[in-house]
């Protein structure tokens, strides 16, 4: 950010600097040209958020009924003439400008084929609940033909079931089984190319993890489902061939250039002088990466964790294809999972916009965007506080 | 190099923008719906094509219930669909378009158990196969098989396939929860044919590489092969129509013209080539 | 800052050796080990997608069939993914370019209201591309889709704007890269020197002359970059086109901006999931993913090349 004392920066007259010396016309219309474009632009930046949240709100607020069964019994379409337009309208769910507009023998017809929805109502204790409440949504219920309070995942069904704990924890799993593989690895690849490495083989090395960052997440997805999962399946041995294991391990493949370049980053903006200090002290070059750098970076290092998962819990491609998306909440890696992306990705098509399953999505949809953002902002933060701090100590 | 440039970047704008109007009036038909009837439908849409050069079609998977609701958000012409629409959906789309929209059969489709070639199990009961996909039986042992965990493929909840054997055969319970949920029913095939210990469903005319089970309809009754004799006469108990729904707004010209090419003999004709049994003569009115 | 640590003195004792290599042994393992993986990937992807690539499989169509082995073509995704990426540049270029200007060279930077806004616009860069899809679908096809029908068409039952499209795919990726562009532009705009501006306007020059003919010539570099970040990051995209516009099957190419398209990363995606015999049409599988990577490595080649060649010019001039 070019503050007045930044080095890049400049005297802070230029921005104000009303069009120069001699304004004419044109440039006037220009620079309100550049004013409206990009006031659209960061309106619309602005808008992401507010058009999932718009959408996934009503369910925030209690607002959406997914209830099977309707409180108000179906009436015979007889009795259509016996209400009055306001009951009825009300009776049909319809809004006003949809009743305004509608003829009597839609109107009639919406009568019917209430009573045949109302026939396909299921017998069952649970058809009146709305499923879409908080307490079905993060709490356990004990539904029909279950032995004991579960929590389920099942939007297509005679009931709907919402219940997206067995989602966050298959993100979580999916996520920490990929940093579990990716940071290690990216971090001790960041030490060795910014600290130890020949420089002829860097020049190697980052155009290389770069060419990886550059591979689509559909192909990690489609190399996870035909040649990971076998391959681990054959090592390790665990009964279904596609989990959280192998989407984990594809999904680290994406991480690791995230988490690489920005611990190499950090570690690169630690200042020459603390390692040689190091080493004019006496201390061998891994001593000086290990002792010195390290620590000063560690900032960075969280930062680049941080932002790895933010990309983890994010990715769709790769968890659709390879994680077997069965809802099981269960702790283990080895059993299929689901995670949000995934099932927002694999259900929204099939969704009526404004229905429940629909909002629900949105719902999902808004919960990664904040996680992701706000894990975003926290890496960024760091990096700034970091390298501001690296900056003063020179 | 800047010019062209820029002269091509202007021209292909303004192409673009002046296009959708000229494209409204073309004949497009655009189809979505059933997994399971997008092989066929893609067929049929380019045997058709071939014959009436002005007509395009464009087909789009996705699921049954990705038809049904594009249906109802008027983004597709013919829905395909592999379960018969529901009332809610039909409530949806006369508040989208005032009518009913019209069901027609265009094809029959046994459903088959798949399981791996190694499996000694020739043949399961309707409640056996309930018990193993709801997941009260967990163990190849409870059905006489051998002593293994029994793994369950599944398909994405947006399937009509899924829809079908959760109502028919698993009577309306839900999957278990550590059913693997797969995208279509080549690769539930595939992941049986790779696990030893696995069990799926799809669609009788898929097959090759795994073995398709025989179904008794009560315990202790007889086992039926899945076959075009028996999915025809009814014997095997799993079959199911394949539908495609239409607003009958649009339900003319050369919509009309192509739904009737596809329940002709010409159209039927080519369902077979697929995997799929035509229709007989009787329903194809 | 303190150098802390216990550390033994004298790094060329033997334990210390044993340690230092150790060390740089496992460090440098890490690394070839990242490298190994991503040459199994490629190496995998070439040798089973090489014997399906032809000239007839990056040149012919789906009229044939989209699933048999030696008559199926990836043209039609080839020219989707083509065309979404360019429509997709034609709108983020501009625009981000824009947005970058005013946020540098207009908005007052100190202002609390031009910090939350460039927080805002970094932190968006890594927001799922999911959640960029659910975006496009809700503002795009539903707001401004279903009311462009509304205005345009009235009378037309079906929807023209108001369902995915080329059109509306393009401006949800636009909208996934515009912080990369802007972020990449104010990065530029910032490594000038001062004294550029200052020289311009000391000459006579207006503001807007000063941006257009010293700022933007200078900053061309560091906006090429942000291009190239862009597309990189757009091309192999699939999650956003999922709901926004890309079509399982396509008998001709989209004519229009409102047409659905059928795509490269789409397309792998159905080919490995929802093929009618996954053993049989593995060689278009493998055929398609090579054809994905080699474009998407070509475009993010040509404009490293393009940025390189640009920078040379420019040291020379300068």
């Amino acid at each position: 950010m070019a503050e007045p004392s930044h080095p890049g920066g400049r005297r802070p007259g230029w921005q104000a600097l009303d069009r120069g010396q001699r304004a004419r016309p044109w440039e006037w219309v220009a620079e309100q040209a550049i004013r409206v474009v990009s006031v659209t632009a960061i309106v619309l930046v602005f808008l992401i958020f507010v058009f999932v949240m718009r959408e996934a709100l009503p369910v925030l607020l209690g607002r959406v009924n997914s209830a099977a069964a309707q409180e108000r019994r179906a009436l015979p379409v007889e009795q259509m003439d016996r209400l009055d337009p306001e009951e009825l309208r009300q009776y049909l769910e319809l809004s006003r400008k949809e009743f305004a507009e509608m003829d009597r023998d839609t109107l009639r017809l919406l009568m019917e084929v209430k009573l045949e929805a109302a026939e396909e109502v299921p017998e069952d204790k649970d058809a009146p609940l709305n499923t879409a409440a908080w307490r079905y949504l993060l709490g356990p219920h004990q539904w029909t033909g279950y032995d004991r309070p579960a929590y389920i995942w099942q939007p297509v069904s005679s009931i709907h079931k919402y219940n997206i704990v067995p989602l966050i924890v298959g993100s979580l799993k999916t996520s920490v089984v990929a940093l579990l593989f990716a940071v290690p690895l990216a971090l001790a690849a960041a030490l060795y190319v910014s600290q130890l490495a020949p420089p002829r083989l860097k020049e190697w090395v980052k155009p290389g993890i770069e060419l990886l960052a550059g591979i689509p997440s559909v192909v990690l997805g489609f190399f996870g489902l035909v040649v990971l999962a076998t391959f681990l399946q054959q090592v390790c041995g665990y009964a279904s061939r596609l989990n959280a294991f192998v989407a984990g391990i594809a999904l680290g493949l994406a991480c690791i250039p995230v988490i690489f370049s920005i611990a190499e980053d950090a570690l690169t903006s630690v200042p020459r002088s603390f390692s040689e200090a190091a080493l004019a002290l006496g201390s061998s070059r891994w001593q000086a990466a290990w002792q010195v750098v390290l620590p000063a970076a560690v900032p960075g290092v969280f930062a680049a964790i941080v932002l790895g998962f933010g990309r983890a819990v994010g990715e769709t491609m790769v968890v659709l294809m390879a994680s077997g998306n069965a809802s099981l909440l269960t702790w283990s890696v080895f059993d299929s999972t689901r995670t949000m992306t995934a099932t927002i990705a694999a259900e929204l098509a099939e969704t009526v916009f404004g229905g429940h399953h629909y909002r629900i999505l949105f719902l999902l949809g808004a919960l990664l965007f904040a996680v992701t953002f706000l894990s975003n902002l926290l890496g960024e933060l760091v990096i700034q506080r970091l390298k501001r701090r690296l900056e003063g100590g020179r | 190099m800047k010019t062209p440039l820029l002269t091509f970047l202007f021209g292909s704008l303004a192409w673009a923008f002046c296009n959708p109007l000229a494209t409204a009036r073309a004949a497009t038909i655009t189809v979505k719906g059933s997994d399971t009837l997008v092989i066929l439908a893609q067929k049929w849409a380019e045997v058709y094509m071939q014959r009436k050069p002005g007509v395009k079609i464009q087909v789009t998977g996705g699921g049954s219930g990705t038809g049904f609701a594009a249906l109802q958000n008027q983004s597709t012409d013919l829905c395909n669909a592999s379960r018969k629409i529901r009332a809610k959906e039909i409530e949806g789309c006369i508040r989208a378009f005032g009518r009913r929209p019209t069901e027609y059969k265009v094809a029959l489709d046994g459903l088959s158990v798949y399981v791996n070639t190694s499996n000694p199990i020739e043949a399961l009961s309707l409640e056996e196969l309930a018990g193993i996909f709801t997941g009260r039986i967990k163990n190849w042992k409870a059905v006489g098989g051998k002593d293994e965990p029994i793994v369950v493929y599944s398909r994405e909840n947006s399937s009509g396939t899924y829809e079908f054997f959760k109502e028919h055969v698993l009577g309306g319970r839900d999957f278990t929860a550590a059913a693997q949920t797969l995208q279509g029913t080549a690769q539930v095939l595939q992941a049986v044919a790779r696990e030893t210990k696995g069990i799926g469903y799809g669609g009788a005319a898929y097959g090759a590489g795994a073995k398709h089970l025989r179904i008794r309809k009560e315990q202790g009754g007889p086992a039926i092969e899945p076959s075009e004799q028996t999915v025809l006469d009814s014997t095997y108990p799993i079959w199911r129509y394949l539908y495609i729904y239409v607003n009958p707004a649009l339900d003319r010209g050369e919509v009309g013209a192509y739904l009737k090419w596809i329940r002709s003999a010409a159209g039927q004709g080519l369902v077979k080539d697929v995997g799929y049994y035509p229709l007989p003569p009787p329903l194809r009115e | 800052m303190t150098l802390h640590g216990r550390w033994e003195v004298g790094g060329g004792s033997r334990r210390g050796a044993a340690w230092s290599v150790l060390f740089t042994g496992a460090t440098g393992l890490a690394t070839a080990l990242i490298l190994a993986m991503l040459a199994v990937i490629l190496v995998n992807v070439a040798w089973h997608g090489w014997p399906a690539l032809s000239w007839r499989f990056v040149t012919a169509g789906t009229e044939a069939d989209m699933f048999e082995v030696g008559k199926a073509g990836v043209f039609p995704m080839i020219f989707g993914t083509t065309a979404r990426v360019i429509l997709m540049t034609l709108f983020v270029i501009p625009v981000g370019v824009t947005t970058a200007i005013y946020l540098h060279e207009y908005a007052h930077t100190t202002s609390v209201l031009t910090r939350v806004i460039r927080t805002a616009v970094a932190n968006l860069a890594g927001v799922p591309s999911i959640v960029f899809g659910l975006f496009g679908l809700g503002f795009f096809i539903h707001f401004l889709g279903d009311r462009l029908d509304l205005v345009l068409h009235p009378d037309n039952p079906k929807p023209i704007w108001g369902k995915p499209a080329l059109l509306w795919a393009s401006l949800t990726l636009a909208v996934m890269t515009l912080p990369v562009v802007i972020v990449a532009t104010e990065e530029a705009l910032r490594g000038l020197s001062p004294g550029l501006r200052e020289a311009s306007l000391a000459l006579g020059a207006t503001k807007l002359q000063t941006i257009w003919q010293i700022v933007l010539p200078n900053a061309l570099p560091g906006i090429l970059t942000g291009g190239i970040l862009a597309v990189s990051r757009a091309a192999g995209e699939v999650a956003p086109l999922l709901f926004t516009g890309a079509a399982y099957y396509m008998a001709e190419l989209p004519r229009s901006l409102t047409d659905q398209f059928m795509d490269l990363g789409y397309h792998v995606f159905v080919l490995s999931t929802q093929s009618p015999n996954l053993e049989q049409t593995r060689p278009i599988l493998y055929g398609t993913v090579l054809v994905l990577l080699l474009l998407t490595f070509a475009l993010n080649a040509t404009a490293i090349l393009v940025r390189a060649r640009m920078r040379r010019r420019q040291r020379a001039a300068g």
